[in-house]
Parts: C-alpha cells; sequence; structure tokens
C-alpha cells in the first residue's frame, strides 16, 4: 500500500489565497486529496467541486423508519398486546399516537444522521487518524495532494503548480 | 466574493401599469361576478332555517353568509398586511442583511391596513350583530330565559366600564387601538424609509431598528388579543390558551408566501435582479418551517381538547368534526396546510426554484383562508355554512383589491432600500 501513502501537502497561511490556489491547482489537472483548515472555509466546497452531501436523505429514511417503527410499536401494545380503555377513547387512539411518533421520527433520524456521517468520514471509534500538519489545528491551511491519484503529473510539476499558487511552503508527507 | 463589483440599479421603481392591472381587474369582476350569482343562489333558495321555531333560534338568512365572508376575508387580509409590517421590522430588529433588497416588498402589504380598518371598524357596526353571539344583550339579564353566566362572566371583556349588553366599547377601542397603532407604525417605518433613500447614512437604519424592537412589542400583545377578539370570540362559551398564536401563525405563513409570490412576481418582470436563488431558498425555508409551526399549533390545540375531554371544550371540534359540512375542510385544512408544504419543500432543491414555491404557496394563500372559514363559519352560520361560491367570489374580489392597493403602494416608493447599510451583505448571500 505504498502508493497511496505519499501525499505532497501545500502549505497556505491566507483563506483567499487558498481559495484561488484550489481553483488554480484544479485548472492545471491536480486531483486534490483533501484540503484541511482550522475553521470552516466559506466557499472552499464549492471551489474544490464538491457534489451537495446526500445526508439528508439518509435523514430522512432514518426518519421513516422511526415513524413506521413507533406507528407500529404503539398499534401493537395498544391494540392487540394489551388494550386499554383511556379516557374512553378507541383501543387504536391515532391522535395519541403523535407525539410519540413525533419524537421517535426526530430521534431516529437524528441517530441515524450522526451515524451514517460517522462512518461516511471515518470517524469511527476505532479510525486511526492520519495527521497530515499538526499545524491544521493552529493556524495553517493545507492542501494534500495523493502522488497515486496524479500518475500522469511529474511529482516535480506538481510541486511548482503548489508554489506558483501561493502554498508559502511545499512538504512531502508520508504514512506508515 | 467581496471583490466583486455588482452594478445593480437600485433606483428602480415598480412601475404599475396596466399589463399587471388588467388580470388583476379581470379576477376582480370574475370574483364579482361569481359573488354576484352566490348571493342570487342564496337569495332565492331561501332561508332554510325553520321560522319562527323555538325561542331564540333565530330564522337563517342569505345576507349571514355574507357577512360571514366579508369577515373571514376582513380578518385574514388584515392579518396578511400586518404581518407583512411585522415581518419588516423582524428583520430589522434581528439586525438581518441578506433581506435588505426585498424589506419594502413586506412593508407594501401594510398598505392595505387603512383599508382594512374601516371594514373593519364600519363591518363591526354593521354585522356584529349577526356575527356575535355575545351582542345580544338577553345574555346579560338574570331574569331573562336566555340568562348565560358563563358569558354573564366574560362580558367585561366587551363591554367594560359600560353596563353588560349595552355598547360594547372596551371591545371596539381595542379594535381602534390596535388599527390606529399598526397604521402608526406603518407609517412610521415608510417615512424613515424615505428618509433613508434620500439622505442616506446609517442613522435611518438604527432608527429603523428602535421602531421596529417597540413595533414588536405592540404587536405581541396586539396580534393575540385581536385573534380573541375577531375570531375566538366568535365561540363566546369556548376558549382555547393558545389561540392568539395559532391565528398568529395563520396569518404569517400566509403571509410570507404573499411575499414569497410578490418576490418572484417582481424578479419575473426584471426587478429586484440582486435577489437570487439564495434570497428565494430563504423565504422558502421560512414558508416551509412556519407551516410546521402552524401546525404544531393547530396540533397542540386539537390534542389536549381531545385528550381532555371536556364538553365545553371538546364542542368546538365536535362542531367541526361531526358536521357534513366542515369535516372535509378539517382534512383539506392540514393536507393544504401541512402535508403539502412539508413534502414539496422538504427538499433544497424545491425552494431554490420558483415553479415549487409559486404551486405551494398559491395553494398555502388559499389553505390558510380555509383555515379561517373553519374558524369563523360554525360558530356563525351554524349548518348554512361551507364552500360555496360566495366564498369563492369573495375571496377573489378581497384578494384582487388587496393586490391593487398593495402593489399600488410599493409603485409609489423604491422598490430598493438604496442607502440600507447591509445591501453589500445581501449581494453575497451565499447558503
Amino acid at each position: 500500500m505504498e502508493r497511496d501513502t505519499h501525499f505532497i501537502l501545500g502549505v497556505y497561511e491566507d483563506e483567499d489565497v487558498l481559495l484561488h490556489a484550489v481553483e488554480q491547482v484544479r485548472s492545471s489537472g491536480v486531483k486534490i486529496h483533501e484540503v484541511f483548515s482550522p475553521y470552516p472555509v466559506h466557499g472552499l466546497e464549492h471551489v474544490l467541486g464538491y457534489k451537495r452531501s446526500r445526508l439528508p436523505i439518509a435523514a430522512f429514511l432514518f426518519g421513516l423508519l422511526g415513524t413506521s417503527l413507533a406507528l407500529t410499536m404503539q398499534f401493537y401494545m395498544m391494540k392487540f398486546d394489551w388494550p386499554m380503555i383511556i379516557g374512553g377513547k378507541d383501543f387504536a387512539a391515532v391522535p395519541d399516537f403523535i407525539p410519540v411518533t413525533f419524537e421517535m421520527t426526530v430521534l431516529l433520524a437524528a441517530f441515524g444522521m450522526v451515524g451514517v456521517f460517522m462512518i461516511s468520514s471515518n470517524l469511527k471509534p476505532w479510525a486511526q487518524p492520519r495527521i497530515f500538519d499538526v499545524r491544521i489545528t493552529d493556524d495553517k491551511h493545507v492542501m494534500a495532494i495523493d502522488i497515486a491519484n496524479n500518475n500522469a503529473l511529474d511529482v516535480e510539476k506538481i510541486k511548482e503548480i503548489l508554489k506558483s499558487s501561493g502554498a508559502t511552503e511545499v512538504n512531502n508527507k508520508s504514512f506508515e | 466574493m467581496a471583490h466583486h463589483v455588482q452594478n445593480f440599479n437600485l433606483d428602480q421603481k415598480f412601475e404599475f401599469n396596466s399589463g399587471i392591472k388588467k388580470p388583476i381587474l379581470t379576477v376582480l369582476i370574475i370574483g364579482a361576478v361569481l359573488l354576484g350569482i352566490g348571493i342570487v343562489l342564496a337569495m332565492t333558495s331561501g332561508g332554510h332555517g325553520q321560522e319562527g321555531a323555538e325561542a331564540g333560534a333565530h330564522a337563517f338568512h342569505w345576507y349571514e353568509r355574507l357577512f360571514a365572508n366579508i369577515w373571514i376575508n376582513n380578518v385574514y387580509f388584515t392579518g396578511i398586511a400586518i404581518v407583512g409590517v411585522f415581518f419588516f421590522a423582524i428583520q430589522y430588529a434581528a439586525q438581518a442583511g441578506w433581506s435588505a433588497p426585498i424589506t419594502r416588498v413586506m412593508l407594501s402589504l401594510g398598505s392595505w391596513l387603512p383599508f382594512a380598518a374601516i371594514l373593519m371598524i364600519a363591518g363591526f357596526f354593521l354585522m356584529g350583530h349577526n356575527l356575535f353571539h355575545w351582542w345580544h344583550a338577553e345574555l346579560f339579564d338574570p331574569n331573562s330565559s336566555e340568562y348565560d353566566s358563563i358569558i354573564d362572566g366574560k362580558g367585561a371583556f366587551f363591554y367594560w366600564p359600560m353596563e353588560k349588553g349595552t355598547f360594547p366599547i372596551f371591545y371596539v377601542a381595542r379594535m381602534v387601538i390596535f388599527f390606529a397603532f399598526w397604521i402608526f407604525f406603518f407609517n412610521k417605518f415608510k417615512k424613515i424609509a424615505a428618509a433613508e433613500d434620500q439622505l442616506g447614512g446609517t442613522s435611518h437604519w438604527f432608527k429603523m431598528r428602535s421602531w421596529s424592537a417597540y413595533f414588536l412589542v405592540f404587536f405581541a400583545v396586539s396580534s393575540s388579543v385581536a385573534a380573541w377578539d375577531w375570531v375566538m370570540s366568535i365561540d363566546t362559551h369556548w376558549f382555547s390558551t393558545l389561540f392568539g398564536w395559532y391565528v398568529f401563525s395563520s396569518w404569517f405563513v400566509a403571509a410570507l408566501s404573499a411575499i414569497t409570490l410578490l418576490t418572484i412576481f417582481l424578479r419575473g418582470l426584471g426587478y429586484l435582479e440582486m435577489v437570487n436563488e439564495n434570497h428565494i431558498h430563504d423565504l422558502g425555508k421560512f414558508v416551509f418551517g412556519f407551516s410546521i409551526f402552524w401546525t404544531y399549533l393547530w396540533f397542540s390545540q386539537f390534542l389536549l381538547i381531545y385528550y381532555a375531554n371536556i364538553p365545553e371544550e371538546s364542542v368546538y371540534f365536535v362542531e367541526r368534526l361531526t358536521s357534513d359540512v366542515y369535516g372535509p375542510f378539517i382534512f383539506v385544512n392540514i393536507g393544504l396546510n401541512f402535508v403539502l408544504p412539508f413534502l414539496v419543500l422538504m427538499t433544497r432543491d424545491s425552494k431554490r426554484h420558483g415553479v415549487f414555491l409559486k404551486l405551494v404557496c398559491t395553494l398555502l394563500i388559499v389553505g390558510h383562508w380555509i383555515d379561517f372559514i373553519l374558524m369563523v363559519q360554525p360558530g356563525t352560520l351554524g349548518h348554512n355554512g361551507g364552500l360555496g361560491l360566495m366564498e369563492v367570489g369573495s375571496l377573489l374580489v378581497f384578494g384582487s383589491v388587496v393586490a391593487l392597493v398593495v402593489l399600488g403602494g410599493l409603485a409609489k416608493g423604491n422598490l430598493v432600500p438604496k442607502n440600507h447599510p447591509m445591501l453589500e451583505e445581501s449581494y453575497n448571500h451565499h447558503i
């Protein structure tokens, strides 16, 4: 797995320079692995060309699951498993079920969304984080380029592109 | 990005020309014709109340249905007008930047307020006896067979400091004070806005923010009390503690829909070119969010009454749900005002594209009007209500007259607050 552990890192100091650098680097044909920044940079996902997250779809589906689970549970309990007369209502008094259904929908949508997010962004508790540069939690923006993804381009050429786009440092990084 | 220089036409004015007036006038004429046919049909079919039946049960006259219609539309469009001003004030009180170019659109809804005030006050005196059960003096007379101790207990809320059953001075005073202050604030906002357009500088913005804050305090109380007075007091025995909010949320969704429709309409005509899909998206989110807020209040009111099952509370829903006339509309109400916006406006794309918003907002305006029919008609008309030609006609007449007044008001001033300090922020609004 040696190939995908070799990265070139461009270090940027200013977010405006970074945004233009991303555009420039992408337009010169280099594929960017990831950009790290100490705080959310507005418009970064836009210049990186990221597609919109599909997380809302997961949330909707989990919400739907919550709705159906809650309704099934209550119908089963109140109508079949242990019918009780409460306030002279029907056994299956649907309006009474709505608050619980609402809560279950929100609960499962939230849990499902967090779970899917954790798994899809590699935030599992057992995941081994790869620290590209410790300064990304402090004052530097770092653009990581995976050499294996850019076989068509020479490494020196990539470094040159990064330098000319405004990177203050260009480093190599390998992971074990 | 901040370094893009935009050259928008900030001096643009909405031109209310005959091309826009004509369709509105056509709708007005269609509405008037429908209303006329509806009235004639109601007159010829005769009052189907039993003439001279048991004591107190008076015969039903066709004009009572007309009165109820006028009252429904009056309350509804007054609400839309005042919530336009309210939403405007919210933008300033919250120091919102994104909405700067469309603030004048919100404010223009308030142009209807003076007309609403006249119609409401005149309407109350002309029709109040037919609309409001508590108007009947014998309810407060302990010696009368009609004496009602519950309404007698509430009488002071209408008649204080006069004797109960005489002249509802407290009620009328509230109505006059509310309209007077609402119109005062609306004119104040218009004046500050005009001064800002002429003189520039940030001082007008600060002034507007202070006046907005005063208005919001007044509106918080007056909107609730207005809802009790104008709508809840029709069902005089019954009460609901969240009714003020419920009516407000209905008004709010309708007004947000009107603002969204107006903004999309103006953009379609080539105005407001600085308003892009990001602003439309935010308006869509408001419509979506407050539709759910309305549902939350509707359901909160319903569930507690259903669950507690106290006769004097549940009569409100029994009257509606068990009725052949109103029963189906309960479900139409929830379908149009909750299920439709919830499902259609859930995705991001539908809030960013005019087509979906146009459809949903139009249906929401109709939906919340039906909501008001459901609030007013059972208490005033009993089983003689419904959704007929008279209702559709009066909605079209009212709606087109309001549109004429509002668009006329919009054409008077600048369309864009060109000296608003946050215009630049608004151009770069991005979500």
